[in-house]
Order: C-alpha cells, then structure tokens, then sequence
C-alpha cells in the first residue's frame, strides 16, 4: 500500500511513525481507493507545498478507529479533527521556514501529508488535489519562464561586459558616463527612426542630398498614397523634442522612485558591502576575478567617502579659497566669451571678401574647439584651490564647463542669425526677378497656346539662397569639427601620452610614470558635457538637416568602442576612486536644460522666420506653421475644424493651465506627506530594532513591520508623480 | 556527480567554485563540521541556497557561514576574515581595521563588540540584494 511504496521509494530512510495506526491503514484500502494511485503523486510534490487537505491527530487511535470502522463523526469529533488538519497544514506550509536538518523535516512532513491523506476520504474534502497540484506546477514554469526572459533580455542590452570591466577597474563614477553613452545612443536611434521611416524614405531617393532641409518637396502630397510630406515634417520635427523630453523626465522620474527606499541603507554600507556583495552564482574564474577588483573598488570608494566626512577643516581659509578660485573662473570665462564675439565678428567680415583662405573659413569652429579643448583642464587646475569631495568637485566642474560651453554655443547662434536675416533680406529681390523671369518665358512663347510649355530647366532661373539649408549646414560642420577634435585629444592626449611615458621612460631623467606627465586619468566632466552639448547642437540642427541624427548614430557608435578601448589601455583610474552619485539625475537635469535651450531658437525660427520661396517644404507659406491650417481645413471634416478652433481659443486654454498646476500641487503635497508617514514608520522600526527579545518573535514582529512598511511604501509608488504624471 | 558514493569530501567541492567561502559553506553543512557532506547535507545546502528559500532562512544560515570560530556571535576577527578573503589581501592592514570598526558600528546594536544573530538578521534582513547574491543555482 501507499506506505509500503513509501519505503520503497527513500533507501536507507527510518520508517516512519504513521505505521502505528497499523489497522487503521489496512482499513483505507477500502475507503479510500484515490488513495492507491496518490503516493506515486505525492512522492513527486513530497518536497513541495502540500494540498490542503483534511487529516486527523496522529495519536488518538479512537478517533482513528472510529473513522475507520465507518461510523458517523460527531459534532465534536469533527471540530476537533478540523483544527487538527489546520495545525498540520500550518506545518507542512512553513516547513521550509524551519532551519532543521533534511532528515527531520522529510520525516515531519511525510507524518503530516499521510496523515492529511489518511482523513480525506471521511471527510469528503480534498478534491481540489489534483488542480492545486497542476498550478504548483505551472506557478513554478511561470517563474522558471519569467527568469529565462529576464536573462535574454539582459544579454540583448550591448557592451554590458566592456562597461562591467570598465566599471570594475575604474570605478563607478567613471562607468557612470558610459552608461550614459549608451542611453544616448538608443535615443538618438529611435529619433533617426523617426526621422528616417517618416521623412526621408517618403521622399526617395533622387537629387542630390536627403540631408538637408532644401532637397525636400513643397508638394502638398507625393506618391499614390497622398503622403503629405510638408505636414509629416513639421509633425515630426515636433515629435522630436516631444519625445526627447518625455524620456528624459521619465528617466529622472524613475530615477527619484529607485530612490526613496535608499536613505536608511545609508546607515548599513559597509555591512551590506561585506555580507551581500559577493555573488554566490559566480562559476567561471575570470569572472570571480572581476568580482574580487569590483569589491576591493567598492571597498575603497566607501573608505575615501569615510575619510572625507571625518576631515576636519579650517573653514576661514577655505572659504577665501574658494571665492578666489571662483573669481578666476570667472575672469576665464568672461575672456572665453568676448574671443568668441571679437572672432565671429571677423568672420562675417571675412564673408564679404573674396579668396578666403581654409582656415579664415572655418576659424569660427576652430577657436570654439580649441576653447573647449583647454579650458577645461585650466578650470581643473584653478579648482585644486577649492579641496573639496571629489563628488562634489566633479559638480562644480561640470557646472562651470556647462556656462563655458553656453557661452560658446549661443553666440555662434547669435552669428547664425545675422546671417539668416542677411539672406532673408535678399530674398525680396531675388523672389522680384524670378518672378519677371517666370512670366517673361510663359509670355513669350510665340504661337500655340493649346500645349502650354514645359517649365524652364532650373538652372536659367535665378534661385534664392536657401537660409535653411545654410543653417543645416552650418550645424553639420560643427557637429563634425567636434568630432574630429575630441577623437584627436583622446589619441594625442591620452593615447600618445601614454606610449610616450610607457617607453621614454627607461631613458629620461626622471619618473615619467611618478612625475609630470604621467599616466592620463578618464575625464568624466569633460566627457559627459561634451556629449551632452552635441546632444544639443543635433537637436538643434535636426529640423534643418535630418540627416543630422543619423551622423549622429554613427558618431556615437563609434564613440563608445572608441573611448572603451582608449579608456581601458591608456587611464589609469583615479587616485582617490570614489563612488558616482546614487542618482544619475544630475546628468539628466543637464541634459533636459539643454534640451529647452535648444527648443528656444527652433521654436523662435518657426513662430517669426518666413520660410525661403521656392525651396523646402514649407516654400510659398507666410510661416511654416501655415501647414498645420492647411492640412486642417483641407484634409479633415468640417466638424473637426470647428472644433480645434473652438479647443484654440484662449478663453479655454488659461483654465486649462490653471486646472494642470493646481493638479501638481496637489499631487505634490500628497507625495510628500507620505514620504513623511514612511520616514516616521522607518524610524519606528529602527528604535524597535534596539530591543532584544526572543529571536524567532522578534524576527516575527519585524517582518510585520516590514510587510506595513511595504504597503505604506506600495501606496507611495502607486501616487503619480507629481510633474511626469507616470 | 556521477559515480554512487554516499559522501561528497570538501576537496572535490572546492573545483567547483572560485568562492571566497567555499570552506565555509561546505563546514557549515557538513555532518560533522568537518566538510565532508552526505546526500542530505547537500539536498540542505541547495535547499537553502536556492530562490525559493525563505529570507530569514538563508540569513541564518549565512550568519553561521561567517561566523569563523563557530562561537555564535560574528567578532571582529571573523568580520577581518570576511573581509581578506572578499579582497584577496589587496587592503592594507588600516583599511581592512577601518572596515570592520565601522561594520561594528553599524550593525552591533548592543554594543558589545560583536554580531549576534538578531542584529545578524536585522541588519541583512533590510538589504536589497541579499536574496539575489545569496543564490545557487542548479
């Protein structure tokens, strides 16, 4: 019987106690043949959660015998049976909890599920066997399913190993900024999707250059499908910024939820850096020895941390320090910014002559680069002044670099503009004689008026200059010359450096590697504002040459295999490696500030500029956003067009953006009085940790603190966030 | 495994990993405390390390794999030990001294100068990753 089989199946294992009620056994034969097919069953799920089913108390035989023998049950008896069965499905449902040895939780748990077994038939219950059995099984595939997705996932996201190596060299902070590469790169990959799927593809593949503004059409619509070109590039130009900006909040969203949970680790550092920060699933040993640098890394990024806030400091000289190195900053920065003004200046004056030479041409970009190519480290040097935490240093670094580079980019754009309204100015007389020189050669035709003639070959009538493909241009140039500079300074600054410190070095006079120059360290401020500047100028340029954010992609691609192999042969890490902030949200509060600046003269050339006559898709129009009442009142039902004019009327939308702010403040003030609720609880809890009672309560307890604190947590998630709304 | 030998020795364990507690582990589990396991002492073992363990199972047993010396409490040797091994004896003497002074002042919350379970439990009950390290998988 199912006991017998029970032996059969564990070798060597002691018999177990339910052979007492031996008469009791024999009798299930007939009551409850289920009970035959069950053990083989019951065998597979032994290790696993048991059914709930009804059993009876193991040492009272005269309940046992009663129940055997047929007989009805009294009210008590079945009461008492009932909270047996609840006791044992208690134990059989934390059996895993219990730290006991296997032997002894096999043996308990075969008394409790044979005993479970034994009572089914007589109580009638137990009927849901089979199903609970089949949803174990399937809850398990569901996990087991769950965990393989997450893994190819995380295999699909690319150079994860060349960052983890990085990051297990160099640091945190330092990993920090290719991790920030990275998601740039998807960005701009799905923006150049946008743009491709959407403009370029529809317009084919003739002429000379899908790159810029003035190859496109005016066309209201090409092909047989209607495809309405002008519309589908402003909306996409639109859906650009539209998309750029909802990612990155939402990256700095979710940014701040990862870390409401992570004031009270704050308390635990080093514990939990020395308890979990080995990964008991390492196999290979290459891996185990990236493991061992990345640990010693942490380790001494948390010592330096340390330091730092046990230092003492004398405040009055440091502060004069400060404010010193400040009003150097200052000085460089205002000199940066009239070099820039008094070249300009003289590029527009170079503009006028005749037989300019290559660099008269392009010395505006070429001052630009070199600019940000040195004051950075001045900045760095000048900053030595200031000694304050690394983290905090890299800060201000990147928040001066950031005024630097403003600088630059606004009045190249400023000189961009005076040549945009140069060029439109001459538009009035060239529009003059292409007219006059239309109507002549339709006119002068001299006899059939039944054929009209074919249009003149473009060439014979004079054109106007395209301001927006010049804009285009001008961008593209920069973006180029950028490139080209920051690929030269890492060859010629880091790489040449250290092959000429790597084997001068046994033939000069002193230490190359101790001394000046040395071995270069990775420089992350210069490195992020420089990405997130180009960031910019695509943004910028991308409505007048869309092909913009595809050079980009490609720049960006070969930027991270670049810097990879530049970072990993010739930087050395940091003398004091210390840890990148928690969150990345300072990078992304720059990027989304740069994100509005460059929307600000886009939006100002759309709104005031008349776009070029007779080249682009918006020529002929008053104003490019002309093609929006257009594609309304021609293409859409009357209805429709009533009704955006009714949504268009001020009178509706100033309500409409009072209502939106009193909805953030709401949302604002709900958010923080629960962070509120959550720090007091989180407080509780530790003040209750300082008690020592019993173990096994005390951990009971705790974990009902938790699971308050976890709903209390829940509730907080599920508020949306104020701004995002996500 | 392959062949039916009833007790697996410690020696053939350490093959299998490049973990820094692998003596432990095999210790901790072990019949007699001397590292060899029988069938049971391996079923406890991958029982225990796997994900569908319980936390403060596993934080029991983690605590007696870092417990050295087996007295029941994690001193400050045993924290110095940990952290060698986590390290492979890249710290100097002072870092690793200043590792452990502040692992002492963060977890030890009756202050006699050692871990006992409960401020083990309560310490590594709240850490994130835990579970996810705390894991084998077969």
């Amino acid at each position: 019987m199912g006991h017998g089989s029970h032996h059969k199946r564990l070798r060597g294992q002691k018999p177990c106690k339910v052979e007492r009620p031996s008469q009791g056994m024999k009798k299930d034969r007939r009551t409850s043949p289920k009970a035959q097919r069950t053990p083989p069953k019951k065998e597979k799920i032994a290790l696993r959660k048991e059914t709930g089913k009804q059993a009876g108390k193991p040492r009272s035989t005269s309940v046992a015998s009663s129940v055997s023998t047929g007989e009805s049950l009294s009210e008590e008896e079945m009461a008492q049976i009932l909270e047996q069965v609840e006791e044992k499905k208690k134990l059989i449902a934390t059996m895993r909890n219990k730290p006991w040895p296997m032997a002894k939780k096999l043996r308990e748990l075969r008394e409790a599920q044979a005993f479970v077994e034994k009572y089914e038939g007589a109580l009638g219950k137990g009927k849901g066997k089979h199903l609970y059995a089949y949803r174990m099984l399937m809850a398990k595939k569901w996990i087991k399913f769950k965990r393989d997705f997450d893994n190819f996932k995380t295999q699909c996201i690319p150079w994860e190993m060349k960052i983890k190596d990085i990051e297990s060299h160099f640091g945190s902070s330092v990993a920090s900024y290719f991790i920030f590469l990275r998601w740039m790169y998807g960005v701009n990959l799905v923006l150049f999707a946008l743009i491709f799927g959407l403009v370029i593809i529809p317009e084919g593949y003739i002429k000379y250059s899908a790159l810029f503004y003035g190859y496109y059409n005016n066309q209201r619509t090409i092909g047989w499908l209607r495809y309405r070109l002008p519309m589908a590039y402003f909306m996409v130009g639109v859906s650009v910024f539209g998309y750029s900006l909802m990612i990155v909040i939402r990256s700095m969203a979710s940014n701040t939820q990862g870390s409401t949970g992570e004031g009270e680790s704050d308390n635990f550092t080093f514990s939990f850096k020395m308890f979990t920060s080995w990964d008991y699933l390492i196999g290979n040993s290459e891996t185990a020895d990236n493991k061992y640098v990345s640990i010693t890394t942490s380790f001494k990024e948390s010592i330096v941390d340390e330091q730092e806030s046990n230092k003492e400091e004398n405040i009055h000289l440091t502060r004069f320090l400060r404010v010193l190195a400040n009003f150097l900053i200052l000085c460089c920065l205002c000199g940066s910014g009239y070099l820039i003004y008094f070249v300009v200046k003289r590029s527009q004056e170079f503009s006028k002559m005749q037989n300019v030479s290559w660099y008269e041409r392009n010395e505006v970009e070429i001052v630009m680069s070199l600019l940000g190519m040195f004051c950075p480290p001045l900045f760095e040097t000048i900053a030595a002044l200031e000694n304050y935490h690394p983290r905090t240093g890299l800060k201000w670094q990147l928040g001066r670099i950031f005024a630097l580079f403003l600088g630059n980019l606004y009045t190249f754009l400023l000189a961009l503009m005076d040549d945009v309204h140069l060029k439109l100015s001459n538009e009035e007389k060239i529009k003059n004689i292409t007219h006059w020189t239309l109507f002549n050669y339709y006119n002068s035709s001299g006899g059939n008026e039944s054929v009209p003639r074919p249009p003149p070959h473009p060439a014979d009538v004079p054109r106007g200059s395209c301001w927006e493909t010049a804009v285009g241009i001008e961008f593209m140039r920069l973006t180029v010359s950028d490139m080209l500079v920051t690929y030269l300074t890492i060859l010629v600054g880091d790489f040449l450096r250290a092959c000429f410190v790597r084997f001068m070095n046994h033939c000069w006079c002193w230490d190359l590697e101790a001394g000046f120059p040395s071995y270069a360290e990775f420089d992350i401020s210069g490195n992020v504002l420089g990405l997130i500047f180009n960031q910019g100028m695509i943004w910028m340029g991308s409505f007048y040459a869309p092909g913009l954010v595809g050079i980009n992609v490609l720049r960006l691609l070969t930027s991270m295999y670049f810097q990879c192999w530049a970072v990993m042969s010739s930087n050395v890490p940091h003398e004091r490696v210390f840890k990148a902030s928690r969150s990345n949200n300072f990078y992304m509060g720059l990027l989304l500030l740069v994100l509005f600046l460059s929307l600000l003269p886009v939006a100002y050339t759309v709104m005031s500029l008349p776009p070029s006559f007779d080249c682009g898709p918006f020529s002929g129009k008053n104003r490019m956003y002309d093609v929006l009442h257009e594609t309304i009142e021609n293409d859409f039902p009357k209805f429709l067009g009533k009704i955006f004019a009714f949504l268009a009327n001020p009178g509706l939308i100033i309500p409409a953006i009072l209502l939106m702010f009193l909805a953030i403040y709401y949302l604002n003030s709900v958010s923080k009085s629960l962070s509120r609720a959550n720090a007091q609880l989180r407080k509780k809890i530790q003040a209750h940790g300082a008690k020592s009672t019993h173990p096994a309560v005390w951990v009971m307890d705790l974990t009902k603190m938790y699971s308050f604190v976890d709903t209390v947590q829940k509730k907080l998630d599920s508020v949306p966030h104020p701004i995002t709304n996500l | 495994m392959g062949n039916k030998q009833t007790v697996f020795t410690h020696e053939q364990l350490e093959e299998y990993q490049d973990n820094p507690f692998r003596q432990r582990i095999a210790q901790v589990f072990s019949q007699d405390g001397d590292g060899h396991m029988t069938l049971e002492n391996f079923l406890d073992m991958f029982s225990v390390m796997s994900e569908m363990a319980p936390r403060d199972l596993k934080a029991y047993y983690a605590f007696k794999i870092y417990d050295f010396n087996n007295d029941d409490y994690i001193c400050a040797w045993d924290l110095e030990q940990t952290v060698t091994r986590l390290t492979r004896g890249e710290l100097s003497a002072e870092e690793v001294t200043l590792v452990c002074e502040k692992v002492l002042d963060e977890a030890d919350s009756d202050h006699d100068g050692r871990l006992s379970l409960e401020d083990f439990q309560n310490m590594i009950l709240r850490a994130p990753d835990f579970l996810s390290t705390f894991h084998i998988r077969i």
